[in-house]
């Protein structure tokens, strides 16, 4: 495997420090981050940066790809990651300019983590909205862990659950946020005869996602074997763009996202999905997607977790749509 | 300061949105919508609107009372819009085996224990346990997505239901 290392213990001028990931180096400054690779270098917004990075640690590399923009990103193959740039861009590999390195799950993880803790700093939270969120830019001061070591939530069966996910309240530190301050929070009448309690069970759905204090990061919040509800708020743009390598599905559950489609390959521009309360769509296997949510709106991500499917989709066993019709 | 309205759908009030086409087929989004699905579907039909292999999301039109249903496995119901109460009984005997998958549909009323019900409204999330039988009553038509597999009841009439 190859070498992955922070460099430069020493901080440069800004106070940050450098990192190398194989072949990879990352370096910030007070508002992009700069990476580089043998023959090739890109820069992003450190905002946008780091709200990409947050997201694929969170997710330890999600289903699939997860593109940071146009040129960099990662893929997940559920143990090992490649680390790409160009790799999914029609004009880098159109002139063999892509580059490519394959690392253990960890060690990626692991450098990912620590790069987000060096570059993260005080008041900002790379999991909020921008309106409700300090600034990434400047040069270092502080840090916020407490908000890029959230953990991610993973439903057994359902949440409230004996054993299972807690449901949010005030008093566990979950208010509800500030645009969803009108959605009701009256939980449903259980009555459970004796014996019967953790069976017999129900709990204000919308009430716990208007609780959430993170965007885009969807948390499992019931099960049925490998089908995962999992639900998420949305507000300002997914920060990542998404590659299926499986179909999922949204249910627009409140407000409004509108999704730009594009081919996964290649990044080519293939349809726009507008979705409002009560909408189904599935994202096939094919696409990359990326999402706006002017208003904080919720959104249902529907998802199979049988972890046999990446290989069958990308050996064309299975058709990239769910449904012919 | 700007006040937050969260907008919601019902099965009197929607507004759909939908797939504007680039370069590719509408259908391979398989785009609907539950409460318009819910609006033009019979009481208690299981109409698939996402199908993900053996899986399914289906739109049920809660009103009335419903036949009693069991599964082999978990089931969820979400309630997207009205009330709905949910009668469940824990069979004396099971009634459906753990590898059948998706809803069966039973004969007549269950024997066994009650177990309890619950009143769900809009926004709430229910479990239908395996093994367990459950019905549904609504007084007014309702909406309850369904997170369970394919089976015998499930309803897919894709071209009706979805944009083409």
């Amino acid at each position: 495997m190859p070498e992955t290392k922070a460099t430069d213990q020493k901080a440069n001028e800004y106070g940050y420090r450098s990192f190398l990931l194989g072949k990879f180096r990352f370096e910030r400054d007070e508002y992009f981050a700069h990476l580089a690779w043998p023959d090739g270098s890109h820069t992003i917004q450190v905002d946008a940066f780091l709200r990409a990075l947050m997201r694929d640690i969170s997710w330890n590399f999600f289903y699939g790809i997860v593109n940071f923009d146009g040129v960099f990103g990662t893929t997940n193959h559920y143990g090992n990651v490649d680390v790409f740039a160009g790799l999914y861009n029609a004009g880098y590999t159109n002139q063999n300019k892509q580059y490519v390195e394959n690392f253990n799950s960890e060690q990626v993880r692991d450098l990912f983590a620590a790069m987000l803790d060096d570059w993260t700093n005080e008041g900002f939270d790379p999991f909020a909205a921008p309106a409700e969120t300090g600034s990434p830019f400047g040069s270092k001061h502080g840090s916020n862990r407490a908000a890029i070591t959230r953990k991610r939530l993973v439903a057994e069966r359902m949440v409230g659950l004996a054993g299972d996910i807690a449901k949010r309240s005030d008093a566990a530190g979950n208010p509800v946020n500030r645009q969803f301050v009108d959605v009701n929070q009256d939980e449903p009448e259980v009555h459970a005869e004796p014996g019967f309690e953790n069976e017999v069970h129900a709990f204000n759905f919308f009430a716990y996602v208007s609780r959430s204090d993170v965007t885009w990061n969807p948390s499992v919040c019931s099960a049925v074997k490998e089908s995962q509800v999992c639900a998420t708020t949305e507000e300002f743009m997914l920060p990542i763009i998404h590659g299926n390598d499986r179909v999922e599905w949204f249910v627009q559950l409140t407000d409004e996202i509108h999704w730009d489609i594009q081919d996964r390959d290649t990044g080519v521009p293939r349809a726009r999905v507008i979705m409002k309360p009560g909408d189904v769509a599935a994202m096939p296997a094919d696409i990359r997607h990326q999402g706006y949510s002017p208003k904080r709106s919720m959104l249902l991500v529907w998802e199979n977790n049988d972890s046999t499917l990446p290989e069958l989709y990308a050996k064309k066993r299975l058709k990239p749509n769910p449904v012919d019709f | 300061m700007t006040q937050h309205r969260t907008r919601f759908g019902s099965i009197e009030k929607y507004e759909k949105g939908g797939v504007q086409v680039i370069n590719d087929d509408p259908r391979n989004y398989v785009f609907s919508n539950i409460f318009e699905v819910a609006s033009k579907s019979e009481p208690y039909e299981k109409v698939a609107v996402g199908k993900n292999l053996k899986y399914v999301l289906e739109a049920v039109r809660a009103e009335g009372t419903s036949a009693w249903y069991a599964a082999g496995h978990d089931e969820a119901a979400i309630v997207m819009d009205g009330e709905v109460e949910i009668r469940l009984v824990k069979p004396d005997t099971p009634l459906v085996s753990e590898d059948h998958e998706g809803t069966t549909m039973l004969e007549g009323n269950p024997k066994g224990r009650r177990m309890g019900h619950i009143i769900a409204r809009r926004g709430h999330m229910a479990l239908l346990p395996k093994g367990a039988a459950y019905q549904f009553h609504a007084t007014k038509p309702g909406v309850i997505l369904l997170q369970t597999l394919r089976g015998d009841l499930t309803v897919e009439r894709w071209k009706d239901i979805c944009q083409k």
